[in-house]
C-alpha cells in the first residue's frame, strides 16, 4: 500500500508546509486518494486523462529519441557555455534491482562520467534523499554530465512554450520539482571529485503548436533555498506519529471508514482552499473546516484583516454588536464595515 | 480583499446564499451576445475537441472534432467555427454613426478632433470562465498566422479560407479582455464574482456550476449543499452531474467515455478506407457516421449544462440595472471593435507574436488608466462599492454643517468658500489633500484644510464656481447637504506621448527594424494545430 | 593587508564614475548606491562638473520632493548656477523654499527654461516634453532613483537626451503597475520592469559602478543590511565600531522598552518582542509599544556622538522616525504618540521613508501579528527600507511567531520564462534579519 515519497509530492509539500496531516500521510506513503475514498470524501479530479498521459509519454520519447541527440543539442545551445558540442555522448545503462540498487548504479555512472570528462546523458537516473527521517527515491527525467564536471537536471513537460512563454504556474511547479532533484544530486556530487551541480535546470517542452521540442533555462536557486529549509524543518515523521494516540493506523484494509476518519482527524491539518488542487484529502479537510466555521475555509487572505477572530460566527456576532470589545480595532472595523454596508442598502442580517 | 466583501462572504455562508457586492451592474451586456463554450483535448496545446456556440440560447451550434489528432478534422472544426462567429461579428461592422476622435498632428504635435466612424454597437463574446478567455487567445494565436491556399498556393497544409481572419478577431478580443472594465469578451464567472459574494473561496468561485449554486440555489436547498453537488456529484456511470465548464474535460469522461468512442471512430474510419466495394463502403460509412454521432452525443452532454449555466448567469445579471458609467466604458469597447475592423479592412498584417517596446508601454499605460477609471467609476455609480472605499479611508460622506464664504487674495478675487462637514468616516487626509465630488456629472475639486472637534472637518472648494466674484448658484454646497467626497480623481489625466516604434530610443534597443514581418509557424506532419 | 579606508574607497569610486560620465565613450553609466552611500552628493557633484564643463544637462527624478531637494542642494553648492525647475500645472507644484533661491527659474513650460545650465523635473513631467520644445535633445542627463523608475517611464523620456548617468538603489522598493503586465514578462523591455533592467538588457556593455561605503549605516548595521539585501554588491560602513555612540542621561527603569533601548544603544539593534498573537494591522499593544519606546527615547535624554561632531548631540524628535508597512498603522502610531504628548517624530510607511535618514528608527515589523504573509509583506525592498534608515540604532517591535509564519508560508510562486530571478528573495531576507534580531531580543508582556 505504501508508496515512496516522490519529487512531485515533496515539491507539493511546499504548497502547505504547515500541514502535519499531509506531512505524515505523504511521509508514510499512504495512498491519500484511496484514503479519501474510504472515508467518504473522494476528491474531484486527481486522475489523469489518458490523452494527456499518452501525449506526455510520446513527447518524452521523441525528445530522448536517437540517443538524446536533440536533447543534448538543446542543452548545449542553452547552457553549453562555450564547451565542445556533444557528439557522441555516453548513455550509461542504469538498470539495477530495486531503488537502492538503481541509486547506487546512478551514483557510479555519475562518477564515471565525471571522471571521463565527456558528455553523458543519464536517462531516468535514480536519486536518494533522506526526508523527515525516511529515504525518498527520486527519478528525474534526465541528468546530463558536462565535460567540465557540471551536472544539469533536465525536466521534460508536455505543456507548450508558445512564443517563448509558458503557463507560469506549471513552470513554477516544474521548478520546485527540479529543485528537489538538484538537492538530491548535490549529495552525490559532494562525494564526487570535480563534480558540481547546476542551480539552473533545463526545461524541455513542445514548441508552439508542434511536437518539436524547445527548451528554456530556469534558475531554481530560490526554490532550492526554500526546499532546503523546509526539508530540514519538516517535522520528523516519527515525532508526529509519536504525538498520536496509540493504535492509530492508516491501513485501508480491515478498518472501517469511521475508524479511518478518526485516525485522520487525530493528525492536525491546516486547510486552505489551495489544497483542493494539491491534495486528495482536501474535500475532507474542507468539510471539517466548514463545520468549525473557520474563516480560512474561505481563503488564507480572509484572515488578514480579522485579527484574533477566527470563526465566521465570531466575526458576524462582532459585526452585529452582539459580542467583542469595541476597543479592539478588528471589532471596530467589522462594525464599521457592517454599518457602511447597511447604509448602502444591504443590512447585516 | 476589503472587509466589506469579506463580511459579505461570511454572511453568504451563514445565510446559505450569495450576497450582493453591488447595487448596479458594472458591465454592459449586449442584447444579443454570442456565447462560446469550448472544450479542448487534454495534454494538447490548442487541439479543440468541441464547442457550443451561438447567440440564440435555444439553438446552439454544436461543433465536434471526432479525432483531435487529425489536422483535417481540426481545420473543419475551425472553418465551421469561423462560419458561426464571423457572420455574427460582420453584422455589427456596417451599422455606424458619425463620431469625433482626437488625433495628434504629427507635424505640430497638437491634438485635434477629426471626424470618424464609430460602430453603433459591438459584438460581445461570453465564455464560461477565465480559462475560456485564455483558450480564445490560444485559438487566436494558432489561427492568425495560418496561410490559406489563396494567400500561399504552395502551403503544404493550407488553412480554410476564413480561419486566419477568425484568428485575428479572437486575438483582438482576448487582448481587449486584458483591459480593465472592457466588455467585448467576458467570462461568466468573472461577471458573477464582480456582483455577488458567495460563501466559498475565490478559488472555488472559478467553478461556474458551484458559483451559480450559491447565487441561485434550488428551492429548499442551501448554496453550500447545491455547490457541493455541482463540484462532486457523479451519476451511476461515474460521470460528474455538472461537468467542468471547460475547456478542460474531466479525466473520468476522457478515460471512460471519450477514449473508447474515439477508438471506435478510428476503427470505423480505417474500415471505411479498406472497404473493397461500394456496398461495403456504404455499410462502413454508416458505421462511421454512427461512431461520429456518438462522439457528438457525448460532447453535447458535456457541453449543454455549461451552455445553460452561462445563459442563466446572464439572466441573473440582467436583473441588475446597468451602472451609468458602464455605458461609457462600452463606448470604448465600440471604438476598439471599430478600430480593429478598420485595420482588417486596410489590409494590415496580423498582430505580431509579441509586442514591441512602444506598443507594450502604450498598452500598459492605457490599462492603468482604464483600471483607475474603472475603480473610480464603479464607486461613483454604486453606493455599495463606495462604502468599501470609505472604509478604506479613500472617500468620506457627511453632512454640511457650515459654509463660510471666502476668496483668494488677488486683484480679482475668486471664490474659495470653506465648507465644514460632519462625518463618521476616517479618511486619510493631510493638509492640502485634494478631494473630489460629483457636481452636474463633473468632478469638483476641494482641498482639506483642518479637522475640527467632534468628527468635523473643513474643506476649501477650489473650482467649478464660475468666473464671477461670487460662486455660481448651486456650485457651493448648502448647509444640510449630504455629500460624498473622494480622495481619488474621477477622471484620468492625459497620458504622455510615447515615441513612435521607429523612434524607439537606444535604452530600449532602438527601432525594432523592418525585417520583422511575422512568418507563419513552421509546419510538420505531426503538428497539432 | 592594508586596512580598509572608507574615504579613499568612496573617493576612488566617485572619481571613476565622474571620469566615465565626463570623458567616457559609453552612452550610459549605471551607479548602484546602497543606503546612505552619498547618492545625492554624487548626483549634485556630477551635475556641477558637467555644467562647469559647459555641458548643460537635464535631471530626471521620480517625485517632486526629490526634485525640490536636488534643486536646494545644487543651489547650496553653487548659488550662482542657473537652474531650471520644470513643474506641473497643479496648484503648489513645488516647494515654496525654491522661491527664495535667486538663480532658480521655475516654469511649467520647458521652452521657458531652455538655455539654463541644469533643468530638473520629475519623470512624469519630462514625459510630456518634446525634444523640439527645448531646441533638440540634451547632450547629457542624470536619472536619479533609476531603480524606482519604470521601464515605460524611461521610454517616454529617453528621446530627450543623448547620454545619461543612471543612479539608484537596487535594494529599495520596486516600481509596480496597477494593471496586469504578465504578458510582457521575460521581454527585455517589459514596461513594468525597472528602467535599469531594461537599460542593461539592451546595453550590457555599459560601465556599472557602485558606491562602496554607507556613510549612514553604522558598523553594527552595514554587514547585516549588505548580506541580507545586497548579497552580490556588498558594501561597508564608513564608520567603525566605537565611532558612534548612543547614550542616555536617564538610567533604565528596568522596563522592557528601556531594556530594548539599552540593547539598541549598545549593539545598534533591538527586538522588542510581544507575545505571539494574531492581531489586526493596527495591533493596539504593538502600536502602544512603539509609542512607548519613542516616548522613553525622548524622556531618557538620548545623546548621539558621531564622527560629525566631537560633542554629543541631543537626540531630538526630529532625529527619530517610526516606520510601518501600512498607512493605517502609521496613523495609529501618530495617534498613540499624540496621546503620550510626543510631536515632531516622522511616522510613515516604508514607501514614504525611502531616501530619508534619522539617528534612531523604531520599526513595527511588517509581519508582526499577521495570520498570513503576503507578497506585499514579504517584499524585500520594504524590509530593506525599514532596516536602513538609521545612523545609530534601530528598534524593531514585533509579535513572536514570525519565524513560524515564514516557515509555514506556502511557496507556490509562478515562474515566468526568461525573467531574471531577483535576489535576494523576501522570504530569505526576512529570515536573515529575524535571526540576527533574535540575538538582541527583549521579551515584553505588556
Amino acid at each position: 500500500m505504501a508508496r515512496p515519497l516522490d519529487a512531485r509530492a515533496l515539491a507539493a509539500l511546499a504548497a502547505n508546509p504547515g500541514c502535519r496531516r499531509r506531512a505524515l500521510l505523504d511521509g508514510a506513503g499512504v495512498d491519500k486518494g484511496a484514503l479519501a475514498e474510504a472515508i467518504g470524501s473522494p476528491s474531484a479530479a486527481f486522475g489523469q486523462s489518458q490523452f494527456a498521459f499518452m501525449r506526455g509519454n510520446a513527447f518524452e520519447a521523441k525528445v530522448k529519441g536517437d540517443g538524446g541527440t536533440e536533447l543534448l543539442r538543446l542543452l548545449h545551445e542553452r547552457m553549453g557555455a562555450g564547451s565542445e558540442p556533444p557528439g557522441d555522448a555516453t548513455a550509461p545503462d542504469l538498470a539495477a534491482a530495486g531503488p537502492e540498487g538503481r541509486a547506487a548504479r546512478t551514483a557510479l555512472a555519475l562518477r564515471e562520467a565525471t571522471a571521463a570528462g565527456s558528455w553523458a546523458l543519464l536517462d531516468h537516473p535514480m536519486l536518494a534523499l533522506e526526508v523527515a527521517g525516511s529515504p525518498a527515491y527520486l527519478e528525474p527525467d534526465a541528468v546530463v554530465v558536462h565535460p567540465d564536471g557540471r551536472w544539469t537536471v533536465v525536466e521534460i513537460k508536455s505543456f507548450p512554450m508558445i512564443d517563448a512563454a509558458a503557463d507560469p504556474s506549471k513552470v513554477g511547479a516544474a521548478a520546485r520539482q527540479s529543485a528537489v532533484y538538484v538537492l538530491a544530486l548535490e549529495r552525490v556530487a559532494s562525494l564526487t571529485d570535480g563534480a558540481s551541480v547546476d542551480h539552473s535546470v533545463l526545461l524541455v517542452c513542445p514548441k508552439d503548436f508542434s511536437n518539436l521540442p524547445t527548451a528554456s533555462v530556469i534558475d531554481v536557486r530560490k526554490q532550492l533555498s526554500v526546499t532546503r529549509r523546509q526539508l530540514t524543518r519538516l517535522a520528523r515523521i516519527e515525532d508526529i506519529a509519536d504525538g498520536l494516540p496509540p493504535g492509530i493506523t492508516f491501513d485501508l484494509d480491515g478498518q472501517s471508514g469511521e475508524s479511518l476518519a478518526s485516525a485522520v482527524e487525530a493528525v492536525p491539518a491546516v486547510y486552505a482552499p489551495e489544497c483542493l488542487a494539491a491534495c486528495e484529502l482536501a474535500f475532507h479537510c474542507r468539510g471539517r473546516a466548514r463545520e468549525e466555521g473557520a474563516v480560512t475555509a474561505l481563503g488564507r487572505a480572509m484572515r488578514g484583516e480579522l485579527g484574533g477572530l477566527t470563526t465566521i460566527g465570531e466575526v458576524l456576532a462582532a459585526a452585529r454588536g452582539e459580542s467583542g470589545d469595541p476597543a479592539d480595532p478588528t471589532v471596530a472595523a467589522v462594525r464599521r464595515a457592517a454599518a457602511l454596508r447597511a447604509e448602502a442598502g444591504v443590512p447585516c442580517r | 480583499m476589503s472587509l466589506i466583501s469579506t463580511l459579505a462572504r461570511l454572511e453568504a455562508v451563514e445565510s446559505g446564499r450569495a450576497q450582493p457586492l453591488t447595487t448596479v451592474r458594472h458591465r454592459h451586456l449586449s442584447e444579443r451576445p454570442l456565447v462560446f463554450v469550448p472544450l479542448t483535448t487534454a495534454g494538447e496545446a490548442g487541439a479543440p475537441l468541441g464547442a457550443l456556440v451561438g447567440s440564440d440560447r435555444a439553438a446552439p451550434t454544436l461543433l465536434v472534432v471526432p479525432q483531435p489528432r487529425d489536422r483535417d478534422l481540426r481545420f473543419t472544426f475551425l472553418a465551421d467555427l469561423a462560419e458561426a462567429v464571423l457572420p455574427y461579428l460582420d453584422a455589427y461592422a456596417d451599422d455606424v454613426e458619425p463620431a469625433e476622435r482626437s488625433e495628434t498632428d504629427p507635424e505640430t504635435g497638437k491634438k485635434t478632433k477629426v471626424e470618424a466612424e464609430l460602430c453603433a454597437d459591438a459584438p460581445q463574446l461570453i465564455v464560461p470562465g477565465r480559462a475560456g478567455i485564455d483558450f480564445v487567445r490560444l485559438l487566436g494565436r494558432s489561427m492568425r498566422f495560418r496561410r490559406t491556399a489563396e494567400q500561399d498556393p504552395d502551403a503544404p497544409y493550407p488553412a480554410p479560407p476564413r480561419v486566419p481572419l477568425l484568428g485575428r478577431w479572437f486575438t483582438h478580443y482576448a487582448e481587449r479582455a486584458r483591459t480593465p472594465g472592457a466588455a467585448l469578451l467576458l467570462a461568466a464567472t468573472d461577471l458573477l464574482n464582480r456582483h455577488w459574494a458567495s460563501g466559498q473561496s475565490s478559488l472555488e468561485d472559478q467553478h461556474l456550476g458551484a458559483l451559480l449554486a450559491w447565487i441561485d440555489p434550488p428551492e429548499g436547498e442551501s448554496g453550500a449543499e447545491a455547490a457541493l453537488r455541482a463540484e462532486l456529484a457523479r451519476g451511476a456511470d461515474g460521470q460528474l452531474l455538472c461537468p467542468p465548464a471547460g475547456p478542460a474535460t474531466d479525466p473520468a469522461f476522457d478515460n471512460r467515455l471519450l477514449a473508447p468512442a474515439v477508438e471506435r471512430y478510428d476503427r470505423a474510419r480505417q474500415a471505411l478506407q479498406t472497404a473493397e466495394d461500394g456496398l461495403a463502403a456504404d455499410e462502413r460509412l454508416v458505421q462511421l457516421t454512427i461512431a461520429e454521432r456518438e462522439i457528438r452525443r457525448l460532447l453535447a452532454a458535456q457541453l449543454m449544462p455549461t451552455w445553460t449555466a452561462v445563459w442563466r448567469a446572464l439572466d441573473l445579471l440582467r436583473e441588475l440595472p446597468e451602472g451609468e458609467r458602464a455605458a461609457a466604458r462600452w463606448t470604448s469597447d465600440r471604438w476598439s471593435f471599430t478600430g480593429h475592423r478598420d485595420r482588417i479592412a486596410a489590409g494590415e498584417p496580423p498582430q505580431p507574436r509579441r509586442d514591441d517596446a512602444v506598443t507594450a508601454a502604450t498598452k500598459l499605460l492605457r490599462r492603468e488608466r482604464a483600471q483607475a477609471e474603472l475603480e473610480a467609476g464603479e464607486a461613483l455609480d454604486d453606493p455599495l462599492v463606495m462604502a468599501g472605499r470609505r472604509l478604506a479611508g479613500e472617500a468620506f460622506a457627511g453632512e454640511v454643517v457650515e459654509v463660510t464664504p471666502a476668496w483668494t487674495e488677488s486683484k480679482r478675487p475668486s471664490p474659495r468658500p470653506l465648507v465644514t462637514l460632519r462625518t463618521d468616516d476616517a479618511p486619510h487626509l493631510a493638509e492640502g489633500t485634494k478631494v473630489y465630488r460629483t457636481l452636474d456629472g463633473k468632478p469638483q475639486k476641494a482641498e482639506f484644510v483642518t479637522y475640527e472637534p467632534e468628527g468635523a472637518l473643513v474643506l476649501r472648494i477650489l473650482d467649478k464656481m464660475g468666473r464671477a466674484k461670487d460662486p455660481a448658484p448651486g456650485s457651493v454646497p448648502d448647509k444640510g447637504d449630504r455629500i460624498c467626497w473622494t480622495l481619488f480623481e474621477h477622471e484620468q489625466r492625459g497620458a504622455p506621448k510615447l515615441p513612435d516604434p521607429e523612434a524607439t530610443p537606444w535604452t530600449h534597443g532602438g527601432p525594432p527594424g523592418s525585417g520583422t514581418a511575422e512568418q507563419p509557424d513552421p509546419l510538420t506532419p505531426e503538428d497539432l494545430l | 593587508m592594508t586596512a580598509f579606508d572608507p574615504g579613499a574607497a568612496a573617493a576612488g569610486a566617485t572619481d571613476a564614475i565622474l571620469a566615465d560620465t565626463l570623458h567616457g565613450v559609453s552612452r550610459g553609466v549605471v551607479v548602484d548606491s546602497p543606503p546612505g552611500a552619498g547618492k545625492s552628493t554624487l548626483v549634485v557633484r556630477a551635475a556641477l562638473e558637467l555644467a562647469a564643463a559647459g555641458r548643460p544637462l537635464m535631471v530626471v527624478a521620480q517625485t517632486n520632493s526629490q526634485v525640490d531637494d536636488l534643486v536646494v542642494r545644487l543651489a547650496e553648492k553653487a548659488p550662482d548656477l542657473p537652474v531650471g525647475r520644470l513643474h506641473s500645472n497643479d496648484s503648489d507644484p513645488y516647494d515654496k523654499a525654491l522661491d527664495d533661491l535667486d538663480n532658480v527659474r521655475k516654469s511649467s513650460k520647458a521652452g521657458d527654461l531652455a538655455g539654463l545650465d541644469v533643468v530638473i523635473s520629475t519623470a512624469a513631467k519630462w514625459a510630456h516634453v518634446k525634444s523640439t520644445d527645448t531646441g533638440g535633445p540634451w547632450r547629457h542627463a542624470i536619472v536619479d532613483e533609476a531603480y524606482q523608475m519604470r521601464s515605460d517611464a524611461l521610454l517616454a523620456v529617453a528621446g530627450l537626451f543623448e547620454r545619461a548617468l543612471f543612479v539608484g538603489d537596487p535594494g529599495q522598493l520596486d516600481p509596480f503597475a496597477i494593471a496586469d503586465a504578465e504578458q510582457w514578462a521575460g521581454l527585455s523591455y517589459d514596461p513594468s520592469a525597472s528602467a535599469v533592467s531594461t537599460l542593461l538588457a539592451h546595453n550590457p556593455e555599459l560601465p556599472q559602478h557602485r558606491l562602496p561605503v554607507s556613510w549612514r549605516l553604522p558598523a553594527s548595521a552595514a554587514p547585516l543590511v549588505s548580506d541580507a539585501f545586497y548579497p552580490f554588491t556588498p558594501f561597508r560602513s564608513g564608520t567603525d565600531h566605537g565611532d558612534r555612540r548612543l547614550a542616555f542621561g536617564v538610567a533604565s527603569d528596568g522596563s522592557a522598552p528601556d531594556r530594548a533601548l539599552d540593547e539598541a544603544a549598545e549593539s545598534g539593534w533591538a527586538l522588542l518582542e510581544l507575545p505571539a498573537r494574531h492581531t489586526p494591522r493596527t495591533d493596539p499593544e504593538a502600536v502602544r509599544a512603539v509609542a512607548r519606546v519613542v516616548r522613553r527615547l525622548l524622556d531618557r535624554g538620548g545623546a548621539a556622538t558621531s564622527e560629525r561632531s566631537p560633542e554629543p548631540v541631543p537626540l531630538t524628535a526630529a532625529r527619530i522616525a517610526v516606520g510601518t508597512a501600512h498607512r493605517d498603522q502609521a496613523a495609529a502610531v501618530r495617534a498613540a504618540l499624540a496621546e503620550l504628548g510626543v510631536t515632531g517624530v516622522a511616522v510613515d510607511t516604508a514607501n514614504r521613508l525611502q531616501g530619508r535618514e534619522f539617528d534612531v528608527t523604531v520599526v513595527l515589523h511588517p509581519l508582526s501579528g499577521r495570520p498570513d504573509a503576503t507578497a506585499f509583506h514579504l517584499e524585500t525592498g520594504r524590509l530593506c527600507v525599514l532596516a536602513s534608515r538609521h545612523r545609530h540604532a534601530c528598534i524593531v517591535v514585533c509579535r513572536a511567531g514570525v519565524t513560524d509564519l515564514l516557515d509555514d508560508h506556502p511557496s507556490t510562486e509562478p515562474v515566468q520564462l526568461g525573467v531574471t530571478v531577483k535576489f535576494p528573495d523576501g522570504w530569505e531576507a526576512n529570515h536573515a534579519v529575524l535571526s540576527h534580531l533574535a540575538e538582541h531580543r527583549v521579551v515584553w508582556q505588556p
